[in-house]
């Protein structure tokens, strides 16, 4: 075996690097709305349809949309705190929960996950080393080997254990808390962590540390993270590949050079218009999105994206848009798209340059 | 924030041989339960600094030690009474609040009288404290049909107003002390079961819990770690606070006769019994209640004083 070409030399890697660490197919989560006088079931909310995609062995998924797409959801369901309607996950080759795969316990030793809100997320009666010790200890780990660890991952996620380790989280600030969190997420190990929009009540300064030391970590903890926000810039900054969603549904994934190159799906291009831009050479020409996503009860037929688009026909009210490669224009085989309509694909800036004539 | 950074380097320069030692070689020693020392100092300094909480506090205290240590402060017999000298007013010489309708010394008697006043109010809220407390922690955690049925059982007790309830049980089991109190234990349980479920519920969504969770923490490890040292604060904040409310409900239990029976001395019953005086010594028939009033008030003050106290949020 040549131990040059194997990238990752985890001893837990059972695949060998090409195959997924996580492969997710399918996956759904309807939540019934219930009402009337006898509590039946009126509606459901399809927070997250068919959402199928994979997580490569040490690369960064960053997961997008607006608020409500079912980013969150999915996390939730990636690290089952709430049970799947249907669809498989399969990591690094073992389905989870199934009878042949992985149980849910010990997929949780290997998938972790740092939740965005960092007060509510520490048990306000334990210290930072007691909150970061627990995991491990629940495990079976002796006390003094597991304040040990403790002591360590708050050093490497830089705060120093003398410091902070006997503190409670309202000593600390917003920042040092959320370094905390994501020391607690690395304490068993894991493969994979699930940022849950971990940076976004950061402010910018504090964001960018938070970022570094994340990267800093990955490289040598060989950890592979999904990252969930809706921040374009944080994850263009951190990301390998980008998966947008929109209403429940994934619409487009692919490199993320290519998708912020070349966006392909009019709900991407309109995200990324409303991205602000520091560069006051550059405007934006696409037409901003208007109005709110459509109400998840009742979500529009075929394209759920259809009510909002500009270039929407027909046949978008009837078929569901399937995920494929785009219809028009070059693209790397990886880039997909969940759209009818090619002249809503054509490869096009989306922004333009002026005052260089 | 700095301020309690500053407060803590602080600490650490009183004893900083000592402290490092801790830190570095060994690990530091962390009291079991969650319960947390620094918490709880929080708490009390802001309860120091509480008036209010103090002086009820010191009544509590007061009317402690004057039933439990009545034969401290008082020499007479609290049944031996005296033809001659019944209903005495208050600052007759030797009986300084007076003698009831038998002649027995009306201080005695209060004295003596809040060992049991106390008792059939203190008991009924623990034993509903640890059913309800256990009902309520188990319907908001697990939630779904098993909630649904112990939260809609509750509330078939709620549709009986409180003392109706206990007369009712009291008149099924018969009058005496250990049926009034199982009759208030009935009456409290619902309400410490409601308050036990709205706060385990909410405790138990909140991110570190989920936390737990994501990392394979089983459920009795995590009400037992997680939930339990963020509910029972308000729980026993509750607890207390129905202590005053099961003060005057035990008393009027045994001022209708179905609680404590006489001669046992006992406010409700005491403040009955001198019911038929009040045209002739109304100050005298006046002082259980004026007892039951204080004590209950106090109770009641002293768990709103706690309560604040130990609201985390408040002070961030």
């Amino acid at each position: 075996m040549n131990a040059a070409l194997q990238t990752d030399l985890d001893p837990r890697d059972r695949g060998g690097p090409a195959q997924p660490l996580l492969l997710v197919d399918s996956l759904r989560k309807h939540f019934p709305v219930r009402g009337g006088i006898l509590n039946r079931q009126v509606a459901t909310v399809q927070a997250v349809d068919d959402v199928s995609f994979s997580v490569q062995k040490g690369e960064t998924l960053g997961i997008v949309g607006e608020s409500g797409c079912g980013k969150s959801t999915t996390a939730r369901l990636l690290m089952r705190l709430m049970e799947p309607d249907a669809g498989e996950v399969v990591f690094d080759g073992d389905p989870v929960g199934a009878r042949r795969g992985i149980p849910v316990s010990e997929m949780r030793r290997q998938m972790q996950m740092v939740f965005q809100d960092s007060y509510t997320s520490l048990n306000p009666r334990m210290t930072m080393v007691e909150s970061i010790a627990y995991a491990p200890r629940m495990h079976g780990l002796g006390r003094r080997e597991a304040y040990d660890r403790a002591e360590r991952l708050l050093g490497r996620v830089g705060l120093n254990p003398r410091q902070f380790a006997r503190r409670y989280p309202h000593e600390m600030s917003g920042g040092q808390r959320q370094r905390v969190n994501i020391a607690r997420a690395l304490a068993l190990e894991p493969r994979l962590v699930i940022l849950d929009e971990a940076v976004a009540a950061l402010d910018k300064s504090v964001e960018a540390q938070v970022l570094n030391l994340l990267e800093e970590l990955k490289q040598s903890l060989n950890l592979t993270y999904l990252f969930i926000s809706h921040d374009l810039n944080v994850v263009e900054y951190m990301s390998d590949r980008v998966m947008v969603m929109y209403l429940g549904r994934v619409v487009e994934s692919g490199p993320v050079a290519s998708i912020y190159r070349h966006p392909r799906h009019p709900y991407t291009r309109a995200l990324f218009a409303s991205k602000p831009t520091l560069d006051p050479d550059r405007r934006t020409t696409e037409m901003p999105l208007t109005g709110d996503p459509p109400n998840p009860i009742n979500p529009p037929s075929g394209c759920r994206f259809r009510t909002r688009c500009a270039f929407a026909q027909p046949r978008c009210a009837e078929q569901v848009p399937m995920l494929g490669a785009p219809l028009a224009g070059d693209a790397p085989p990886s880039h997909i798209v969940a759209c009818h309509i090619p002249e809503a694909q054509a490869p096009m800036r989306h922004t333009i340059e002026v005052g260089h004539a | 924030m700095t301020a309690i950074a500053q407060g803590l380097h602080g600490q650490d320069g009183h004893a900083p041989s000592q402290l490092e030692t801790q830190i570095t070689v060994t690990v530091p020693e962390m009291p079991a339960g969650g319960a947390a020392p620094g918490y709880w100092k929080s708490v009390g300094q802001r309860l120091l600094r509480d008036k209010v909480t103090i002086v009820v506090t010191l009544i509590i205290l007061g009317i402690l030690f004057i039933t439990l240590g009545a034969p401290l402060v008082t020499g007479h017999d609290p049944y031996a009474g005296s033809i001659m000298a019944r209903l005495k007013p208050i600052g007759t010489p030797g009986h300084w609040l007076g003698t009831d309708e038998t002649g027995r010394d009306l201080w005695t008697r209060l004295c003596y009288g809040g060992r049991m006043s106390l008792l059939a109010a203190i008991l009924p809220v623990t034993i509903s404290l640890v059913i309800g407390g256990f009902l309520g922690i188990l319907a908001g955690y697990a939630g779904g049909y098993l909630g649904t049925l112990i939260m809609r059982t509750m509330d078939v007790f709620y549709a009986f107003p409180s003392i109706l309830l206990a007369i009712a049980i009291c008149g099924l089991l018969g009058n005496g002390l250990v049926n009034s109190i199982i009759a208030l234990a009935v009456v409290f349980i619902p309400p410490m079961v409601r308050v036990a479920e709205t706060v385990t519920s909410q405790a138990r969504h909140l991110d570190f819990v989920e936390a737990a969770r994501a990392s394979g923490t089983t459920t009795l490890q995590i009400i037992r770690h997680h939930v339990l040292a963020n509910v029972l604060g308000p729980i026993l904040v509750y607890a207390t606070s129905l202590i005053s409310v099961s003060i005057i409900l035990s008393a009027g239990l045994s001022f209708l006769g179905l609680g404590v029976t006489p001669p046992t001395p006992e406010w409700g019953l005491m403040l009955n019994s001198l019911r038929q005086a009040i045209y002739v010594q109304p100050y005298v028939a006046a002082l259980p209640g004026l007892m039951i009033f204080l004590t209950s008030m106090s109770f009641n003050l002293m768990s709103d004083g706690f309560r604040s106290a130990m609201d985390v949020r408040l002070n961030k």
